[in-house]
């Protein structure tokens, strides 16, 4: 097995990523080029893991306290940061979600981060509970819920 | 050029070129079809360097779950269906930073293991990964478990419905 291949492949893989991060405008195709650079990594812990450059280059394994190193050390990481991954792109897709719906765009240009838009901010987050839940009893007490009950089944 | 070369060669290939397609095509939705392509041929190399559970970890999670959503915000992000024109910005300096970044990272790996064979090490199944992980690495795994539950709330409480602006 030659590891250079597995190795130039993810270096190609992470530069692509670079280039996709600095050249998308619209935030989702952001996020798809931030999951090409984490899989170069995850495909760089795996190699190394496989092809340590002690084993390639012929040279003594190196030591800590004179004890070998953990096996599988790579891909338990590789593990690792295929769950960071999964947890980065839920929260980051939560937040596209939420910039389209207050914004009406996902392109990362038009973000104003210099103006403020009244009824954003974590004010109406956490003011949403008491008076969402008051207003939409009164409502239904009221018979006023035609609007949210077709668009109920349609979801 | 033994058969793992020759597979590892052809799985590259692929990989790079879905990834070339991902940061270059005009269509949002083929972005992530060409995605699925990518992380798929990455999961083919994990099987040739014998990583059996990443790999199967990997179709998983990345192929199953973070693909599907990625397309679930392209929908409800009401993208353009078709060729769209504004998805990039002009390219040359991304270019530069990319194909620098990408090109030099391959020509410092290069350097460093020239063109020298490695025999394939034990396969990594479920059980070997599993003791290891259980034996080494408990507290960042379960520091891990931690990390998921807050960005579950955390996605949760980002996308609560504002009231006062009902669409």
């Amino acid at each position: 097995m030659r590891p250079a291949i597995p190795y130039v492949v993810a270096a190609l893989l992470f530069g692509l990523g670079v280039y996709g991060v600095l050249r998308r405008r619209n935030a989702v195709l952001v996020l798809m080029s931030v999951e090409l650079m984490l899989n170069a990594v995850n495909l760089l812990l795996v190699t190394a893991d496989a092809a340590p450059l002690h084993a390639a280059t012929g040279r003594p394994a190196p030591t800590v306290d004179g004890a070998a190193a953990l096996p599988l050390t790579g891909q338990a990481f590789t593990l690792f940061v295929i769950v960071i991954a999964a947890a980065e792109v839920g929260v980051g897709l939560a937040i596209v979600l939420q910039l389209y719906r207050l914004r009406g765009t996902v392109t990362v240009d038009d973000v104003r981060l210099d103006t403020h838009t009244p009824d954003t901010g974590p004010r109406a987050i956490v003011e949403a509970p008491a008076p969402g839940t008051a207003v939409t009893a009164a409502e239904r007490a009221a018979g006023r819920t035609a609007g949210p009950a077709t668009e109920g089944p349609g979801r | 050029m033994t058969a793992a070369d020759v597979l590892m060669l052809a799985l590259g290939a692929v990989a790079v070129g879905a990834g070339v397609l991902v940061a270059s095509t005009r269509h949002l939705v083929r972005a992530g079809l060409y995605l699925v392509v990518c992380l798929g041929a990455v999961a083919g190399l994990y099987l040739v360097l014998t990583a059996e559970l990443v790999a199967w970890v990997q179709l998983l999670i990345y192929v199953g779950a973070v693909v599907v959503l990625l397309l679930f915000a392209v929908m409800l992000t009401r993208a353009p269906i078709g060729a769209a024109d504004d998805l990039d910005r002009p390219g040359w300096p991304a270019a530069l930073v990319g194909g620098g970044s990408g090109l030099g990272l391959a020509a410092l790996l290069v350097d460093a293991y020239r063109w020298s064979t490695v025999d394939l090490p034990e396969p990594g199944t479920a059980e070997r990964l599993g003791t290891e992980l259980f034996r080494a690495w408990v507290l960042p795994f379960e520091v891990l478990s931690v990390l998921l539950l807050s960005a579950l709330v955390g996605a949760i409480a980002i996308s609560v419905r504002i009231p006062e602006r009902r669409r």
